[in-house]
């Protein structure tokens, strides 16, 4: 146990503060995305297509338009707007048109009265398909036939890089990219696909506005930008197009993207009636994006004192049949790649390519996780060959402020990865426990596959860090509101956000954040839409705590200044309302033939976190118990403690997910496995008791200090339990998820 | 689409003749995945949670009869646990409390998945499955009832009434892999028993072939038993595992087994 | 197709298409959204519920099935005075992220303390070993148990 028991109802900055949405939530109260109702509501359907990569020769709506209950059939014709959308390049039919590019993808849209009918309907559209050859080898894509025309990434400022299927390349060359070292590791590693498994399946209502506009409750990670692909889809002005956030049952970075917005707004406008559409688990497999599948050679050169002299690492990421995030997932899995170590010399190469598997984006930890699997790996493996113990080996190359990373980017801010290693480091591990014991504590748990036979003790420890908040120049700000007014207890306040509460508890921070600058008790949260504040950016890349904090802050404090002016009180009726928005220090881009920073550079601060695991391996049936989790975490100021342990925890899971079962399995481009049975996630009985340590060493150009929490668990745990399981086996075990064949040694 | 719930088994028998069509639906834990995920559009559902005469066990001529309605969590409870102790941690092992408080063994003959965790235990309890229509009662043994992946010997106008299973005369244990610790469909699973009496030892394995199969050996030759075990599977590769690794698998489960058993 | 119950102590009606789920029913038919679609295969254990008193997945069970029974939702699991001691400590520790496992966890919960008030760690692993949560690696789950069954 980590955290106080006790919290508060109403406090500051820096108070274990109970969630303002708890009490909803444990009743069944709360709303979310697929709670919704409205008076003659219709249901809406994806009609998907069964290949990963074909042509579409003919689609068939006749038989389902007339079908009992069916009120509209769409398809790409019926968009009234621009056709494709995305997140950075609009490269994605909003229904496709000519041609489908994964498994999954949606073809034709329904709305009826039951969603049974719409089903039904959804059977009776037939869509004629000449399959063609899928590209699903990321390692051939670049020698195989383009499968977008043109090259939708092309002159964003990226290194050109003229092979066919690039979604961008990097390369990072920095000092001397042959120096050579007196010890030299390699390995290849490969990690699967991650699905984020959000609990909550993408879903949302579309309300007709009956003035030719919509509004659209939905679960979502950013308003603003969702309304910024939807309204030019749907031929409509930002304005008409009002995204409001429904409640969010998890997000993970798999709702940066659009699911359902657009088609279910496209019914509703063409029906003028209220459309829900809700995915189904399986459906939801194909409804977002994943974490990226990734390969990677790596290469460690070393002083036999243990100081890193040069790392070359070779990065391919499968992005999938769209772009998505991708080419900020391949900056940072290239800027991240040599891990929180200073390192003189450095060659990163890393390509993402488009291919006809499921398409990849945004997931926690962002590139960083594949990296750091592969860099911890290496780490371990420059141990053993120089016989020095891991945890000395890392801090003696641990990268400290006033250090450079391999894109020459300066530490200036708070970097304590030494201190979170030490910590980590320092927190004893559990002794073994005494034979027998119940299976439950054992590998194979509830299966009852051993009393004690073939299991093997292993302990790990894995270090990893990235960046907080949007980079690479990309603008990044948080827009707050608040309002002021009298109450009969003197002045009461509301605020405005539209971050994205995605369960991460970014409500409290901002509710802390206002009570704190305005040294007041009473403070509402106003609703989350794109018509009553600015934009927040996206509940993504660790950055919601920071910017909103930033943000409130600002706009409290220009509420407080306009009160004093006001010579401090207001009259009944008298309001105060201001609005203000929020930014942190400018990024730059890299250099996109040297991969180095060009002005101030490209991240605004970092992340680090160390982690210690102990795990038992049943070596002959190749089967896992993790024992133990402790880590160390770089968090800047805790704004919310028990939250903040919260996210290291519920962090943590996923990324042992990664390590032990959790991959998307594809067999020709086609998902095999879209389902809670075939696609495990941790159950309580798979995930240990975690040891936490909080390293609150203030950004200095952040607001109170604080940088962000959510990611840096994932990054490391993935590379931690690989670690510990290394140690169990005396295997090589390469890739993630571990298959219990590599542990018993099958090939 | 149709719901049929009969209150007494005759009623549900004669709705079975009329509508031999009618998918019958018990803990509802297959069936009515089937139908969230609109996999199956059953003209006729037949709801079978009424009935009295599939609930609970019973002592039988020195055997046990399990109703096809009795749960999971009924056959982990006692003294029944301690009859069938195999089939006790088997239940044990079902998905979490909820599917076990529905799911049914009768399910798991009707489904006949090579994956049904009740299977191997009922195997090495020699079960004889009871069905009925109305053309009358008949007894199946389950190495026969099972004839394929999701295939078995009901007739379209039968019902499982529940099966008889010798009770433990020796040691009994259960095994299941799954690639994590809780909630898995098994990848490959075992049920073993030193029966004394007979002066044997049986095996049946689960999802390491097309049905759950039987095993057995005396109990003076055990060398080399697990591999034989092994050898009696005709498992294959699929999202779940690999073919090689459940042969593995299977005889490291074996080799536990009968230690746990002889012990 | 109609369908009657007691929905946490009350009478209520139904019409439903013959293949609705218990969970669909409730959810979108009764007004009782609570209980949560996260898998509808019996995975999650989102949608848990008191069936004539028997934990079990909604969305495992026919709505016809449900015909004549009685039910408790996580809707109907506080008492009048206010929330159930389950609900009070899931709030209170920090259990609840996202919130969408939640009321399947605390109706596990709740049902798990009616039996056993005085759970191991190992007990409450195994009981709560139906239901998924994606957010909080369960630890504040547990803790949370534990305040409860202290309670």
């Amino acid at each position: 146990m980590n955290a106080p028991a006790r919290t508060l109802e109403l406090g500051r900055v820096g108070e274990s503060v109970k969630r303002v949405d708890a009490i909803p939530k444990v009743t069944g109260e709360f709303a979310y995305s697929s709670d919704l109702f409205a008076a003659g509501m219709l249901w809406g359907h994806t009609v998907r297509s069964p290949h990963a990569h074909a042509l579409i020769e003919e689609v068939d709506i006749s038989e389902a338009v007339g079908m009992a209950g069916v009120h509209a059939v769409l398809t790409h014709t019926d968009v009234p707007g621009a056709k494709a959308y995305g997140l950075e390049f609009a490269d994605q039919p909003v229904l496709a048109i000519e041609r489908v590019r994964y498994f999954g993808e949606p073809v034709a849209i329904v709305a009826a009265e039951h969603p049974e009918q719409a089903r039904r309907a959804a059977e009776r559209i037939r869509v004629a398909y000449e399959p063609l050859e899928p590209v699903v080898d990321p390692e051939r894509a670049t020698e195989q036939e383009p499968i977008h025309d043109g090259r939708p990434t092309a002159g964003h400022g990226f290194r050109d890089d003229p092979r066919p299927n690039v979604v961008r390349s990097i390369v990072i060359r920095h000092g001397d990219p042959d120096a050579q070292g007196e010890v030299t590791v390699s390995g290849v590693y490969e990690l699967g696909i991650q699905d984020q498994a959000f609990l909550g399946p993408e879903s949302g209502l579309a309300v007709p506005d009956g003035e030719g506009g919509v509004d659209v409750y939905v679960a979502t990670q950013w308003l603003h930008v969702d309304r910024d692909q939807v309204a030019p889809c749907l031929g409509l002005d930002p304005e008409q197009v009002r995204i409001h956030l429904s409640g969010v049952g998890g997000a993970f970075g798999g709702r940066e993207d659009l699911s359902m917005q657009i088609h279910a707004s496209m019914l509703a406008l063409h029906t003028n009636r209220p459309v829900k559409m809700v995915y189904n688990r399986e459906e939801s497999f194909v409804g977002h994006i994943h974490r990226h599948p990734a390969k990677i050679w790596m290469e460690h050169r070393a002083k036999r004192d243990g100081k890193l002299v040069n790392v070359r690492a070779r990065i391919l990421l499968d992005g999938g049949a769209y772009a998505s995030s991708s080419a900020a997932v391949t900056a940072n899995a290239s800027a991240f790649a040599c891990g929180p170590y200073a390192v003189e010399n450095a060659l990163v190469e890393c390509a993402c390519v488009y291919t006809n598997n499921p398409p990849c984006g945004a997931m926690r930890g962002f590139g960083a996780v594949q990296s750091c699997f592969a860099h911890e790996a290496q780490m371990d493996k420059l141990g053993a060959e120089l016989g020095m113990d891991p945890v000395e080996l890392r801090l003696r190359n641990a990268l400290a402020p006033g250090d450079s990373l391999p894109t020459g980017q300066k530490i200036t801010g708070s970097f304590p990865a030494a201190e979170v290693i030490r910590r980590a480091a320092a927190l004893p591990i559990p002794e073994p426990e005494e034979l027998p014991r119940d299976a439950l504590r054992l590998p194979g748990g509830s299966g009852n596959t051993t009393r004690g036979e073939g299991v093997r003790r292993g302990v790990g420890f894995a270090v990893g860090f990235k960046n907080v908040c949007y980079s690479e120049g990309f603008d990044d700000s948080t827009a707050a509101r608040v309002r002021l007014a009298a109450s009969d207890d003197g002045i009461a306040a509301v605020v405005h956000c539209a971050a994205a509460e995605v369960g991460q508890g970014v409500v409290n921070v901002i509710l802390q954040t206002a009570r704190t600058e305005l040294d007041l008790d009473e403070v509402v949260l106003g609703s989350a839409t794109t018509s009553s504040v600015g934009s927040a950016g996206s509940a993504s890349a660790s950055r919601m705590t920071w910017m909103a904090a930033g943000a409130v802050q600002l706009a409290c404090r220009a509420a407080k200044d306009e009160l004093e002016r006001r010579g401090g009180d207001l009259e009944h009726g008298e309001t105060i309302d201001v609005e203000r928005v929020y930014h942190h220090r400018p990024t730059t881009p890299l250099d996109r033939e040297t991969g180095q920073v060009t002005g101030d550079g490209a991240h605004v601060a970092y992340i680090c976190a160390a982690m210690r695991v102990v795990a038992e391996v049943d070596v002959e049936l190749g089967l896992t118990r993790v024992v133990w989790i402790g880590t160390a975490q770089d968090v800047g100021k805790a704004v919310n403690p028990q939250a903040v342990y919260g996210q290291i925890e519920g962090g943590i899971a996923q990324g042992l997910g990664l390590a032990l079962m959790e991959e998307i399995q594809t067999q020709d481009g086609l998902i095999t496995n879209a389902s809670f049975t075939d696609y495990l996630i941790p159950t309580t009985l798979d995930m240990p008791p975690v040891e936490a340590q909080l390293v609150e060493e203030p950004e200095p150009d952040a607001p109170y200090g604080v940088k962000g929490v959510g990611e840096p668990p994932t990054v490391v745990s993935t590379a931690a339990v690989a670690s510990a399981l290394r140690d169990a086996t005396g295997r090589q075990l390469t890739r993630v998820p571990v298959r219990p064949d590599e542990i018993v040694g099958l090939p | 689409m149709d719901v049929l719930t009969p209150t007494t088994l005759d009623e549900a028998l004669r709705m079975k003749a009329e509508r031999p069509d009618a998918v019958p639906i018990q803990g509802g834990t297959d069936v009515m995945v089937e139908l969230n995920f609109d996999r199956a559009r059953p003209a006729v559902l037949l709801n079978l949670n009424e009935l009295a005469e599939l609930r609970g066990w019973s002592r039988e001529n020195g055997s046990i009869r399990l109703g096809a309605g009795l749960t999971y969590t009924e056959a982990m409870e006692a003294p029944l646990a301690e009859k069938l102790p195999a089939l006790a941690e088997a239940s044990r092992t079902v998905g979490g409390p909820q599917i076990r408080n529905r799911g049914t063994v009768g399910g798991n003959l009707g489904t006949a998945s090579p994956a049904g965790d009740a299977l191997p235990p009922l195997l090495i309890g020699d079960a004889v499955v009871e069905l009925a229509s109305i053309r009358g009662e008949r007894t199946v043994p389950l190495n026969e009832f099972l004839t394929g992946p999701k295939r078995n010997a009901l007739a379209d106008d039968e019902l499982i009434l529940g099966a008889r299973v010798r009770a433990a005369h020796g040691a009994q244990t259960f095994m299941k892999v799954g690639p994590r610790n809780a909630m898995v469909i098994s990848v490959v699973s075992l049920a073993l028993t030193v029966d004394r009496e007979r002066d044997e030892v049986r095996a049946a394995f689960g999802s390491a072939g097309p049905v759950a199969r039987l095993v057995s050996a005396r109990l003076a030759d055990l060398d080399g038993f697990p591999e034989r075990v092994a050898a009696a599977a005709s498992p294959i590769d699929d999202v779940r595992g690999s073919a090689a690794y459940r042969s593995h698998a299977l005889s490291v489960l074996t080799a536990r087994a009968v230690e746990r058993c002889l012990q | 197709m109609r369908v009657e119950l007691t929905v946490n102590g009350e009478r209520r009606e139904a019409d439903a298409w013959a293949g609705e789920s218990l969970l669909y029913v409730l959810r979108e038919r009764l007004g009782l959204p609570g209980s949560k679609n996260a898998c509808e295969q019996g995975e999650c254990g989102s949608c848990s519920v008191l069936l004539d008193g028997r934990l079990v997945c909604a969305c495992l069970v026919l709505a016809a099935q449900a015909d004549g029974h009685e039910l408790v939702t996580v809707e109907g699991l506080g008492e009048e005075a206010g929330l159930h001691p389950v609900q009070e400590a899931f709030a209170e520790t920090g259990a609840v992220q996202c919130g969408f496992c939640t009321p399947g966890f605390v109706v596990a919960t709740a049902d798990l303390l009616a039996r056993n008030p005085r759970p191991s760690d190992d007990e409450i692993r195994e009981a709560l070993s139906g239901n998924l949560c994606r957010c909080t690696g369960y630890a504040k789950i547990f803790d949370a148990v534990r305040l409860a069954a202290g309670s």
